[in-house]
């Protein structure tokens, strides 16, 4: 099922993870993706919206510079703040400092399935690249999904 | 005893899509097995391939941790509900060492 999603994502929320992760440079930043899934497509394809993201607390006081977590109450609050949006929380990002936007081991033995969970790799301070996992229903990888940036114009609120 | 379960939305669609399903159990982990025997998907991403729960799993009955009343022992009665609620942990790098992904804030 984690084989042909996509995710959209208007170019302003994209751009306030990017500033997130540079803003806790050179720790990992962390925040949830809210928004709808909007389920196959005609295409077959499934396509995503994220429609808002909320920043959280990194919780990994000990190791910052390479680890997140988000703690249940922080979910279960995300959670809270999605569905009095009218939204779903449809997934999660996180940043890697001067590491490239690929889940590590350690984020495929962490993850849950459905999610999607955008990685910005933070280079020097500098938000590079983005792109967007989900884990595959067997939990041995993940699957990259395609990010469509949609200009603010077009974006949906 | 009828105990309602509440299944998170990344694990529903191992479930038929249900957000809740009820058991007759006496303790968490009884519902859990029949959870699991109910819906075999469920078992990989609840529990290590060693039978515990997995760390970024937590259960709440009646909104208490688990982890701070007996574990998967703790009793459940007619009208609890069992929530499962995830944590969310990563990291750039794969760990060397074994490591609480939680840092101080789950620790039992």
């Amino acid at each position: 099922m984690a084989d042909s999603t996509t995710l959209s994502i208007s170019s302003g929320l994209a751009e306030r993870i990017r500033k997130h992760g540079a803003e806790t440079y050179p720790h990992e930043c962390c925040g949830a993706l809210l928004g709808r899934d909007a389920g196959l497509g005609s295409d077959q394809k499934r396509v995503r919206e994220v429609l808002d993201c909320l920043p959280l607390v990194n919780r990994r006081d000990d190791s910052p510079n390479n680890r997140f977590s988000i703690a249940p109450m922080d979910v279960i609050e995300a959670d809270r703040v999605a569905q009095a949006r009218g939204m779903e929380l449809i997934g999660w990002y996180h940043s890697h400092p001067d590491h490239p936007a690929r889940p590590s081991e350690y984020d495929r033995n962490h993850a849950w399935p459905w999610f999607s969970y955008i990685i910005v790799s933070v280079h020097a301070g500098v938000p590079k690249e983005m792109a967007s996992w989900r884990l595959n229903d067997d939990r041995t990888e993940y699957s990259q999904e395609a990010i469509e940036i949609q200009s603010e114009a077009i974006a949906r609120p | 005893m009828s105990v309602k379960v509440m299944i998170p939305t990344p694990l529903r669609p191992h479930a038929d899509g249900k957000a809740a399903v009820e058991f007759q159990a006496k303790s968490v982990a009884e519902a859990l097995d029949q959870l699991t025997a109910q819906y075999a998907d469920l078992k990989k991403h609840l529990f290590t391939e060693e039978g515990s729960l997995r760390s970024f799993v937590n259960v709440y009955v009646n909104g208490e941790d688990i982890r701070y009343l007996a574990q998967e022992n703790t009793p459940t009665k007619d009208g609890d509900t069992i929530k499962i609620i995830p944590s969310i942990a990563g990291g750039s790098v794969t760990p060397t060492t074994t490591e609480n992904p939680f840092g101080a804030v789950l620790q039992n």
